[in-house]
C-alpha cells in the first residue's frame, strides 16, 4: 500500500511533451483549484477540475476558449506562465491537481514560495526562467504543432525546444537531486533522528517553558 | 564581537537541527497546528508508511475551514464536509493529538483559536497547512504556512526542511488618524510591496505605528504577510505581547514563565543588523484602505477611483486590471463610494476577534443595515462569540440587522454553505479577494470592520469617517 501514496513521486529526468501558454501573472491557488474541491480526503482525482472556472462554464460544459481545451494542449506535460504562480493558499491540492492533469513542468519567472515547495514534493519541476526566455518558450507554446513539443531535460539542465533551440537552467541542487531520485524527504529526515532528539534533549533544557 | 541579527535571524538560528552542504537547514517545529482540511492526506501518508506523530502534545487541531456557521452540533448536513471533520477527529484520536470539537466552546478559526489558548509563543517556530499561519507572528514567533506533504513531514518528525529568508523591515512611523486601523496599514502595505514583493523574505514591522498596536491588531497585519508574497511576518514582543500570554491556558506559569519572559525580552533585532530590504511607510498618510480587484495589490483609499488600465506601464499588468475590472463589473474613473454591495462579511482569521467585533459594533449601533444588504459577522472562535454576547455585542448587530453567526472561516473562503452568488458583491474584512474566492463569480472588495460595518449601514462602500 506504501506505493500507493508515493505512486506520485516519480523520478523526474528527461520529459518531453506539449507545453500550455497560459500568459497570466499571479495566478493564484483558488484558481488552480476552486474550494469546493479541497473537501477531498485523496490527492487523486483533482486532474479534472484543474482550472475549474477558467475551463468549464455554469453547466460544467468546456470553455473552447480556454487553452487546455484545445486540440494538443489537452495531453499537455508543460505549463508555461506568468510571474508570481502560485500565490495565495498554501493548498497542495494545486499541484495534485496540476500532476493529476498530467502537468510535470511549469515554467515561469518567479512562484509563490510555498507553492514552489509543494511542487518539489510532488515530483513537479517549477522552473525558473528569465522573462526573455520565458517569453520565448511561451511563443514557442503558442505556435502549437510540433513547436510547441519541448523536451526538459532536468539531468543536463536544459530546455529543448523542437526547432533547435536549447535554453538551460540553473536549479538548487538539492532539489534536482530529490526530483531526480524521486526521494520522499521523510524517510531521509528520519535518517538524522539522533540530530533531532539531540536538538530536543538541549531544547528541554534552553526552554523548559516549551 | 558578534554578528548583529535580525529577530527572524535570532529565532532561525536557534531551531537548527541541521545545516546541509548545499545550505539547505532542518529546522526544528515547536507548534504545530492541524485542520480538516490540508491534513488528511498528511495522516494517511503516516499511516502507510507506519509512522507515528513525534509530539502530539505540541500539535492542537481544530476543524474551521468546511464547517457551518448555523448549528452543527448534531451533524454537518454536506457529506464532504461531514466526512472530513470526521476524518479529523478519528485522526486526531488514532495519533493522540488534542482536537477542539464542535461542542467545545474553544473551537474556531485555527488563527484565533492558537493565541487565544496560549499555544503561541514568542520565540517559538510555528506551522500549519494554512498560508494565514503567519497571523502568529505577531507575537515574535516565526510563522508561517505550509502544504500537506510538509503537514505530514511536521508530524512524523517536528522538523522541516528549508533555505533560509531574506530579512525586509516594514517600517511604520508615526500615528494613525482616526477611523484607520491595522486593516488599513496592511492592506497599504500590500498595495504598495505588491503581490509578490515579500516573495523569499520574512518581513519585520516596526516603527511607532506598529508598536502603538494592540495583539489583536498587530495579528492583523502578520496575518495578510502572505499577501505580499511574504514566508512570514514578525513584531518583536514587548510588554503588550507579556500582558496578553499572561494567564493563557497554555501559557507557562510561574518560574517557568519568569524563565521564558527573560528570554523573550532578548527578541529583538539588534541596533546594527541588515535587512536586505526596508520600506517606509507615515501613519498619518493613511487613510482607510478598500481593493478594487481581484488581487490583494488592488489597493485604493475610499477617497479614490476605480483605477485606468490605460495607465499601466506594463502589459502584463494592463491585461491583469482589464480582466480584473470586467470580473469586478467596475468602470475606471468611478467613485469608490459609488460601488454599490449586496452582502457584508465580517470574521475571518484576518478580522473576527473580539477588538474587531467590537468597532464594527460600535459604528452599527443604533443604526440598521441597508435593506437591500444581506450582512453577516462570524465571530473568530466561540470563545469570541461568547466575549461578544456577554458585552451585548450580538444584540447590536442583530437589532441592526446582521446575521449573527457560529464561528469557523466560513465566507472567507466559502467553502461551507456561506457565498456569494455569481455577480454579488461584498464589503469583507477576510484577506483575499481573488476570482471565485468568496463564491464563483463573487466579487469582494477588502476592507476593515469598522469599513465594512459602514459599507453595511449605507449599501455602498463608504467612507467610515463619514458616518
Amino acid at each position: 500500500m506504501v506505493q500507493q501514496r508515493h505512486a506520485g513521486l516519480k523520478k523526474f529526468t528527461v520529459l518531453t511533451g506539449v507545453a500550455a501558454p497560459l500568459p497570466m501573472v499571479n495566478v493564484d491557488t483558488d484558481m488552480i483549484i476552486p474550494k469546493q474541491f479541497l473537501k477531498t480526503i485523496q490527492r487523486s482525482g483533482l486532474g479534472r477540475n484543474l482550472f475549474h472556472d477558467m475551463r468549464y462554464d455554469h453547466n460544467e460544459k468546456e470553455r473552447p476558449e480556454f487553452i487546455l481545451n484545445q486540440g494538443i494542449y489537452r495531453q499537455a506535460a508543460i505549463l508555461v506562465t506568468g510571474d508570481n504562480f502560485g500565490c495565495g493558499s498554501s493548498r497542495e491540492h494545486a499541484p495534485w491537481a496540476i500532476l493529476d492533469f498530467g502537468i510535470r513542468c511549469l515554467v515561469a519567472p518567479s512562484y509563490a514560495d510555498i507553492f514552489f515547495n509543494n511542487c518539489l514534493k510532488n515530483g513537479i519541476l517549477p522552473l525558473l526562467l528569465p522573462q526573455e526566455h520565458v517569453n520565448t518558450l511561451m511563443e514557442a507554446a503558442e505556435c502549437g504543432g510540433a513547436r510547441a513539443t519541448m523536451t526538459v531535460d532536468l539531468e543536463r539542465q536544459e530546455v529543448r525546444v523542437s526547432h533547435h533551440r536549447i535554453i538551460s537552467f540553473a536549479v538548487d541542487p538539492f532539489h534536482k537531486y530529490c526530483l531526480m531520485e524521486g526521494i520522499e524527504d521523510i524517510g531521509l529526515t528520519m535518517k538524522k533522528a539522533h540530530k533531532i532528539t539531540a536538538y530536543e534533549e538541549v531544547q528541554c533544557h534552553t526552554r523548559p517553558w516549551l | 564581537m558578534a554578528i548583529p541579527l535580525t529577530l527572524f535571524d535570532k529565532i532561525w538560528h536557534s531551531h537548527l537541527v541541521d545545516v546541509q552542504e548545499d545550505g539547505t537547514c532542518l529546522i526544528y517545529i515547536d507548534r504545530h497546528l492541524v485542520h480538516e482540511v490540508t491534513s488528511p492526506q498528511a495522516f494517511e501518508g503516516l499511516r502507510l508508511a507506519g509512522r507515528r506523530v513525534r509530539r502530539p502534545a505540541w500539535t492542537l487541531a481544530v476543524a474551521d475551514h468546511n464547517v457551518p456557521t448555523t448549528d452543527w452540533s448534531n451533524s454537518i448536513a454536506d457529506d464532504e464536509s461531514r466526512l472530513q471533520v470526521e476524518t479529523l477527529a478519528r485522526n486526531c484520536n488514532d495519533f493522540d493529538i488534542e482536537f477542539l470539537h464542535v461542542n467545545d466552546v474553544r473551537q474556531g478559526v485555527v488563527h484565533v483559536v492558537g493565541p487565544e489558548q496560549g499555544f503561541t509563543l514568542p520565540g517559538t517556530t510555528i506551522v500549519c497547512g494554512d498560508s494565514h499561519t503567519s497571523t502568529h507572528g505577531a507575537f515574535g514567533a516565526l510563522a508561517f504556512g505550509i502544504g500537506t506533504s510538509e503537514v505530514e513531514h511536521v508530524l512524523a518528525t517536528q522538523t522541516l526542511l528549508q533555505k533560509p529568508a531574506k530579512n525586509m523591515r516594514v517600517r511604520v512611523d508615526g500615528m494613525l488618524r482616526p477611523c484607520v486601523t491595522a486593516k488599513d496599514i496592511v492592506l497599504a502595505i500590500v498595495g504598495r510591496l505588491g503581490t509578490a514583493g515579500g516573495t523569499g523574505h520574512v518581513i519585520e514591522y516596526d516603527g511607532q505605528a506598529i508598536r502603538n498596536l494592540s495583539m489583536e491588531e498587530r495579528m492583523t497585519v502578520c496575518n495578510m504577510s502572505i499577501e505580499a508574497g511574504a514566508r512570514a511576518g514578525v513584531i518583536a514582543p514587548d510588554d503588550k505581547t507579556f500582558t496578553y500570554l499572561a494567564g493563557l491556558p497554555r501559557a507557562p506559569r510561574g518560574a517557568a514563565w519568569e524563565k521564558a519572559l527573560a528570554y523573550w525580552q532578548t527578541l529583538r533585532t539588534d541596533v546594527q543588523a541588515r535587512f536586505d530590504s526596508t520600506v517606509t511607510l507615515q501613519a498619518a498618510d493613511l487613510v482607510p484602505q478598500v481593493t478594487w480587484g481581484t488581487s490583494p495589490e488592488d489597493v485604493v483609499p475610499i477617497t479614490g477611483h476605480v483605477p485606468d488600465p490605460t495607465l499601466a506601464t506594463e502589459s502584463s499588468k494592463r491585461r491583469a486590471m482589464l480582466r480584473s475590472l470586467a470580473y469586478m463589473g467596475l468602470t475606471p474613473g468611478t467613485p469608490m463610494t459609488d460601488i454599490r454591495i449586496d452582502r457584508v462579511f465580517i470574521g475571518s482569521c484576518t478580522n473576527g476577534r473580539i477588538e474587531d467585533l467590537r468597532k464594527a459594533a460600535a459604528v452599527v449601533r443604533h443604526r440598521v443595515v441597508a435593506p437591500w444588504v444581506d450582512a453577516m459577522v462570524v465571530p473568530g472562535s466561540g470563545l469570541v462569540k461568547a466575549q461578544a454576547e456577554a458585552e451585548g455585542l450580538d444584540r447590536i448587530f442583530r437589532e441592526a440587522g446582521f446575521s449573527w453567526r457560529k464561528p469557523g472561516c466560513s465566507m472567507c473562503l466559502a467553502m461551507n454553505a456561506d457565498r456569494l452568488s455569481p455577480g454579488q458583491r461584498c464589503a469583507s474584512t477576510s484577506n483575499r479577494n481573488f476570482e471565485g474566492r468568496q463564491g464563483r463569480e463573487g466579487r469582494t472588495h477588502l476592507m476593515s470592520p469598522l469599513m465594512a460595518a459602514a459599507a453595511a449601514i449605507t449599501g455602498y462602500l463608504t467612507d467610515v469617517r463619514s458616518l
